[in-house]
């Protein structure tokens, strides 16, 4: 059976980590799309610390007969494994729209260079 | 009925020193030809040395590696409807007075991509270091297997695309050492592939910067990209049959 001080700080840490994204997002300093899965995180982790029995039937489930709150962790760690697989996929996203833009702006700023010396060619014939 | 437009595209990293002589070599193969010099973020003179011997200059504002800088090229010889483009890389390692093999082989028009390959037939002085030797073999069978045609050269990067070639790598274009890959998906997207042997120059200032470190991710990212290039499915720009 899990301690209870160890549900205690489940509880404590997983509220903290909601409240705080909760937080961030009404600061706008964090959007929706990327507080999704924090939340889902701090969620499961309540449930999974609050409802001690849900925790012990999971450990049951996974064979993990010593000691339940290992169960914490490894969801925990699954999460965080989550969100960061998801961040890399941003990143890539990210850097592809910069080289993409980047390369817009290259091809841009000639073709405005070439059209600002054609205007001028012409400005003196007039 | 105009000739065709030719242009050559020409990626440039602090190349101040050898830019203006690879455009001027390109331009007395022939007047015709188009030099867009693609500066990717230099910090030494390279574009206005670039611009000086009568070079368009595209610039990039950050550098975006080899790969992204060739595409930049290549977009501009598909918005400014170019029919044919060649690159040469910037550091005068491509030998302009070969590129006329590459224009015959591509006016043939039986080849939309038309590589510069040192290694058709044993006729080469290119004799590089056994490591890197046998880098460039294990990877031109790995895409000769994975593309269903040999391929000799897959990294030499001195290479002619007609307008379908012009129009698959602006559209898809590997941003870091990007040769080997694309090839593979040349061929995977049905494109020609033809192959013409060239001498390259061995390079005049400097030592290569390739590291130990940088060897290993360049042969561990190419090998990813080649497995899951195999992978993916690319559209067919022309039919099988040829």
């Amino acid at each position: 059976m899990t301690p209870v001080r160890v549900s205690l700080a489940g509880v404590v840490a997983s509220v903290l980590l909601v409240l705080i994204v909760l937080e961030l997002v009404r600061g706008r300093r964090l959007k929706e799309r990327y507080a999704l899965l924090w939340l889902a995180t701090g969620l499961v982790l309540l449930v999974l610390s609050a409802w001690r029995d849900a925790l012990n039937t999971v450990a049951g489930w996974l064979g993990v007969t010593g000691y339940p709150p290992a169960v914490l962790f490894a969801v925990a760690t699954l999460f965080i494994l989550l969100v960061l697989l998801h961040y890399s996929t941003v990143l890539s996203r990210l850097t592809d729209e910069n080289v993409e833009l980047a390369q817009r702006i290259a091809l841009l700023e000639e073709r405005v260079a070439r059209l600002r010396e054609r205007e001028q060619e012409r400005v003196p014939a007039d | 009925m105009t000739s065709p437009r030719l242009l050559a595209v020409v990626p440039a990293f602090n190349e101040a020193g050898a830019i203006g002589r690879v455009v001027d070599e390109i331009r007395a193969v022939d007047p015709a030809i188009d030099v867009v010099v693609v500066d990717d973020a230099s910090t030494d003179g390279t574009a206005a040395v670039a611009r000086a011997h009568g070079a368009t200059v595209l610039r990039l504002p950050f550098n975006v590696g080899i790969g992204g800088a060739v595409q930049t090229g290549l977009r501009y010889a598909l918005e400014e409807g170019y029919d044919a483009a060649v690159r040469l890389d910037g550091d005068g390692q491509h030998d302009a007075s070969e590129l006329p093999k590459l224009l015959a082989e591509l006016a043939r028009g039986e080849a939309d991509l038309v590589i510069g390959s040192r290694f058709v037939d044993g006729r080469t002085s290119y004799r590089p270091p056994l490591a890197r030797r046998l880098g460039i073999r294990v990877f031109a069978r790995l895409v000769s297997l994975l593309g269903g045609q040999r391929v000799t050269d897959t990294t030499s990067g001195f290479m002619a695309l007609d307008r379908p070639g012009i129009e698959l790598f602006a559209r898809e274009y590997p941003h870091d050492y990007p040769e080997v890959e694309a090839t593979l998906v040349a061929l995977r997207s049905g494109l020609r592939l033809g192959q013409v042997q060239v001498e390259m120059r061995q390079r005049e200032t400097g030592a290569s910067s390739i590291t130990f470190l940088r060897a290993l991710y360049y042969v561990v990212k190419v090998t990813l990209a080649l497995l899951v290039a195999s992978l993916r499915r690319y559209p067919r720009l022309r039919e099988a049959g040829r």
